[in-house]
């Protein structure tokens, strides 16, 4: 397996975009983990509220002291590093238990099929009919304020997908004559998905994931902008745009004036989709069956 | 050579539904086999032939249990085994095992080649883990490769060592018999003699039986003693190789055999052209399944269906005039020189 | 002879490049000719690049691949220097093709009519009416019953062994002067193939057209050409006619080709085999391709075998073929001993 593994690697790492969006992760990453180096919090209180360095409601433009400027009372450089460990909270723990349920939805829905598949896709369908930002913001509000409840949010309605693809690819891998041989060799069901549906129709689904793990930030800082989202002061890039929402249209005859408030916290997401983008194009093409050997 | 009945299938029918609309309401069934009865005997290899379309493969299927029989009876080794349920198939599976046609999509890519062949010795916990690993590498040996391939993958392999591979699969369970699903069909000639010959081995050493499907007739002759033809899911004939093939009684038969091309510029036959394509197994002809294409019809043809009768010792027809058409060639069945 | 070919084919050498840049000998010095009205055989198994012949001969190598050498001479023409614009004129026109899968060959959105019309007026200015009638006319050749009702219908609508009529009514509807027929019947069952084999040999009677076929069967080949190229790893191993190919196989390969296949009209107790797999084209033997799976091979084989003609049609490419020559006498003397 290791010639095997050294082959995909070096295949990913040919690609010149594969790099970047790689390169753009690591960095993030390291933001993310050297937050408190990065922009060290002001006193022992949690780290993830942004300190308020101001007590004018005005935003101020960036300077030696506040590099990305200051929005709502509070240093838009701290927000946006200590909000990328955010994004990969929200981006993680959604991905990964969202992904967990559709494998396990999808599976048991391909494999089974009838009447168990034809149950649990209506039940998809349903899901998947319900305007996803309209639900998740009246789950959240429901739920009530806080990032934990903007998780839960975006995993209901976020799984249909993953179940979705995994059942059609196991409907695929389902009629391969090696599911079959397994059959007759008298290999449990639960073990056939196991070893051989699965790890035949799982790439599909982790390329998936790792494109959406970007735009579920994007949704996260969308409810955070609309205010359902993060508390007050919170490390947030959505909840930063969201101070910015006031300042938008800039001021009279300075359209541009109050730049900074969007473009820092933006440009920090746009990145962090792209790099996902990236990631998971290259991996498709990586794992992409049909260019193998 | 054993000569008691390994296999007995009675009246076994399988029918697929046609679903459509919202409801998935069933419009129609694809009569895929249609009452067919055999027997097989132990240490025999019976070979099942017919074009597409004909129910050999969801026979085969069938047999196995990897679909379920709609109507009729499977015997294995005296016991029934059709309404068995699945935990008490299973040690029944260890006896019967598959061989696949198509050697790229019977192995499952990621598992090395070593976890494919052992697989089957675990679920039935044969051997302990040691001994089977050691296990792996005698049959791989017995079939032609390699004992240290265990560890690589199935795409490293061409398509003759990975049906190689397929094989050493099923022989690995010591199965009593092995149904032979369009084994050799997708190999390249040089290497379809390899495995030929290989099976034929196989099955003195481990006193196999088999059940070999193919469209393929001289395969088929090659390696089987006795032949089973099938047409839209009915059996039409049932013969010893040499009768079947030197003197075929069913006219269905005889096109079959006359159509295959033989690869010898002297030998000429009459051709026999069927009209036509096989009619669909959803609505198949009245009367006898054949008659829309046999070029000897008779109006009792197309009412009443021919039963599948012995008319000498281990010769079954299913046909109102069995050996009215005649099967024409310059060179009779011979030794090669 | 020389002047009646209609094709020939010169030292064709068609290269494949892997991803790694690897220089991939698909089709290493080919050469063969097909007269005119004539039924050439292309024998071989896969990868032995008869299917890559026979595109490079209409110049359709896919992008990975190249021409980088040799002669097509079609009619008098070379054709790998004729602009690409008169070489589409000729396919189709003067060359048609008709392929394995039917199926993936005809196009599911567009009717049978559509296709066949489409390839009608691409090559023939005919009026619309006029055009519809040739459609009809071939259709009507090819053996499809209810012509008529067949135009307006789609591919899916027909079985494998009709859609791969259609396939030859398109092919054949410019009255090209020679057809490539690519594993014609390979994806068809027997019967239907004894159909196929059938129109092909009375359509070439009728309209007096060449024929290559590319296959695997050598039944196939005995029943229906009148030469035969037997081709292995790229390269041509022996050449001739029919009888000299199935009685007086001179070259390693095609004998033992013919001793491993089971045959209908012989019992063999045991099939003789051909050792070892067929090399992939990354990596074939220098000298003779057939290399490390020959009976016969000695320290020569590591040289270019040279061609050896052994009759007006009869040429084999191997060292040993009197050695060969030799022991399929034998063998014929042990058998009629026994």
């Amino acid at each position: 397996m290791k010639r095997e593994t050294r082959r995909l690697l070096k295949k990913f790492f040919s690609n010149f975009s594969a790099c970047l969006g790689f390169v753009l992760l690591v960095f993030f990453f390291i933001v993310a983990v050297g937050a408190p180096y990065i922009a060290p919090p002001k006193s022992a209180r949690d780290p993830y509220m942004m300190p308020i360095v101001t007590w004018s409601s005005n935003p101020l433009p960036p300077s030696p002291e506040h590099p990305f400027g200051v929005a709502g009372k509070r240093d838009i450089f701290y927000g946006v590093v200590w909000g990328t460990r955010t994004a990969f909270r929200i981006g993680i723990i959604v991905t990964v238990v969202s992904t967990l349920i559709g494998l396990a939805v999808g599976s048991i829905a391909g494999y089974f099929g009838k009447l168990v598949d034809e149950i649990l896709m209506r039940i998809t369908d349903i899901f998947m009919a319900i305007p996803f930002l309209v639900a998740a913001i009246v789950l959240a509000t429901i739920l009530g304020a806080g990032l934990d409840k903007v998780i839960i949010a975006l995993i209901v309605f976020s799984w249909m997908y993953s179940a979705r693809l995994v059942r059609g690819n196991i409907l695929q891998v389902k009629e391969e004559q090696f599911v079959m041989a397994a059959r007759a060799l008298g290999v449990s069901d639960f073990m056939i998905i196991l070893r051989h549906v699965l790890p035949n129709s799982i790439f599909p689904v982790l390329i998936q994931a790792s494109m959406r793990m970007g735009s579920l930030v994007i949704t996260a800082a969308a409810l955070s902008f609309l205010g359902i989202g993060a508390p007050q002061g919170y490390a947030d890039w959505g909840a930063l745009l969201n101070y910015a929402r006031n300042w938008m249209m800039g001021s009279q005859g300075e359209a541009l004036r109050y730049w900074y408030m969007t473009v820092f916290p933006g440009v920090a997401m746009v990145l962090f989709v792209l790099a996902w983008n990236l990631v998971g194009d290259a991996l498709r093409d990586v794992f992409d069956p049909r260019l193998r050997m | 050579m054993s000569s008691a009945v390994i296999l007995k299938v009675e009246n076994l029918k399988k029918y697929f539904p046609i679903r459509a609309g919202v409801f998935r309401k069933v419009i129609a069934w694809v009569k895929a086999v249609d009452g067919v009865s055999f027997e097989v005997l132990g240490g025999e290899s019976l070979g099942i032939v017919g074009e597409s379309g004909c129910g050999k493969s969801t026979l085969g299927m069938t047999i196995l249990r990897l679909y379920e029989p709609t109507e009729g009876k499977i015997f294995f080794n005296g016991q029934e085994i059709s309404g068995l349920p699945f935990a008490r198939l299973r040690p029944i599976r260890k006896d019967m095992q598959m061989i696949f046609q198509d050697p790229f999509s019977s192995l499952n890519p990621r598992m090395s080649i070593g976890a494919i062949i052992e697989e089957g010795m675990a679920v039935h916990g044969m051997y302990s883990p040691r001994e089977r690993s050691s296990k792996v590498q005698e049959i791989l040996e017995r079939v032609g490769l390699s004992g240290n391939y265990a560890r690589r993958y199935p795409h490293e392999f061409s398509g003759g060592q990975r049906q190689r591979i397929g094989i050493a699969r099923a022989i690995a369970l010591c199965p009593r018999l092995i149904i032979a699903d369009e084994a050799v069909s997708s190999l390249d000639v040089s290497i379809r003699s390899q495995i030929l010959n290989l099976m034929s081995e196989l099955k003195e050493e481990y006193n196999l039986t088999y059940l070999f499907i193919s469209h393929d007739l001289a395969v088929v002759k090659q390696i089987c003693d006795r032949v089973l033809v099938m047409y839209l899911g009915k059996i039409v004939e049932i013969a010893g190789k040499k009768d079947l093939f030197s003197r075929p009684l069913h006219p269905y038969t005889v096109a079959l055999v006359s159509a295959v091309p033989v690869p010898d510029p002297d030998y000429k036959v009459d051709r026999i052209i069927l009209k036509g394509d096989v009619p669909s197994p959803i609505n198949p002809p009245s009367g006898c399944r054949f008659h829309p294409r046999c070029p000897v019809v008779q109006d009792i043809c197309r009412e009443v269906e021919p039963s599948l009768r012995e008319i000498q010792e281990g010769r079954w027809v299913a046909c109102h005039f069995p050996g009215s058409l005649g099967l024409k060639r310059t060179k009779e069945v011979g030794v090669e020189c | 002879m020389l002047q009646k070919n209609l094709l020939e084919v010169r030292d064709l050498r068609v290269y494949f490049y892997s991803d790694e840049k690897r220089e991939l000998k698909a089709v290493d010095g080919v050469s063969f000719s097909v007269g005119k009205g004539e039924t050439l055989a292309l024998v071989g198994e896969s990868g032995c690049g008869k299917s890559v012949t026979s595109m490079a001969i209409l110049r359709l190598v896919d992008s990975k691949g190249k021409i980088t050498g040799g002669e097509v001479i079609f009619d008098g023409q070379n054709l790998l220097l004729l602009p690409e614009s008169r070489m589409r004129e000729i396919r189709g026109k003067d060359i048609a093709m008709i392929f394995q899968e039917p199926a993936s060959a005809l196009n599911p959105v567009y009717t049978i009519g559509e296709q066949i019309l489409e390839a009608i007026m691409l090559h023939q200015k005919l009026s619309p009416s006029r055009a519809k009638e040739v459609a009809l006319e071939m259709l009507r050749l090819v053996g499809i019953p209810e012509p008529e009702k067949r135009l307006n219908e789609y591919p899916h609508e027909l079985s494998g062994g009709m859609k791969q009529r259609a396939m030859i009514a398109m092919a054949l509807s410019c009255r090209p002067q020679l057809l490539i027929a690519d594993e014609p019947t390979t994806s068809l069952d027997v019967t239907i193939q004894a159909q196929i084999l059938e129109l092909i040999r009375e359509l070439q009677k009728k309209l007096g057209m060449a024929l290559i076929l590319i296959t695997h069967d050598l039944g196939i080949v005995a029943d229906m050409a009148e030469r035969v190229v037997v081709m292995y790893a790229g390269k041509v191993v022996e050449e001739g006619n029919r009888f000299e190919i199935f009685k007086n196989p001179f070259h390693p390969y095609t004998v033992g080709l013919l001793r491993s296949i089971p045959r209908l009209d012989v019992e063999r107790k045991k099939l003789d085999t051909i050792p070892g797999v067929v090399p992939e084209p990354s990596s074939f033997p220098v000298g003779c391709r057939f290399r490390g799976r020959c009976n016969f091979e000695t320290g020569e084989c590591v040289q270019e075998p040279p061609r050896t003609s052994l009759s007006n049609t009869h040429a084999v490419y191997c060292h040993h073929w009197e050695k060969v020559r030799d022991s399929n006498a034998e063998v014929l003397k042990e058998c009629r001993a026994q």
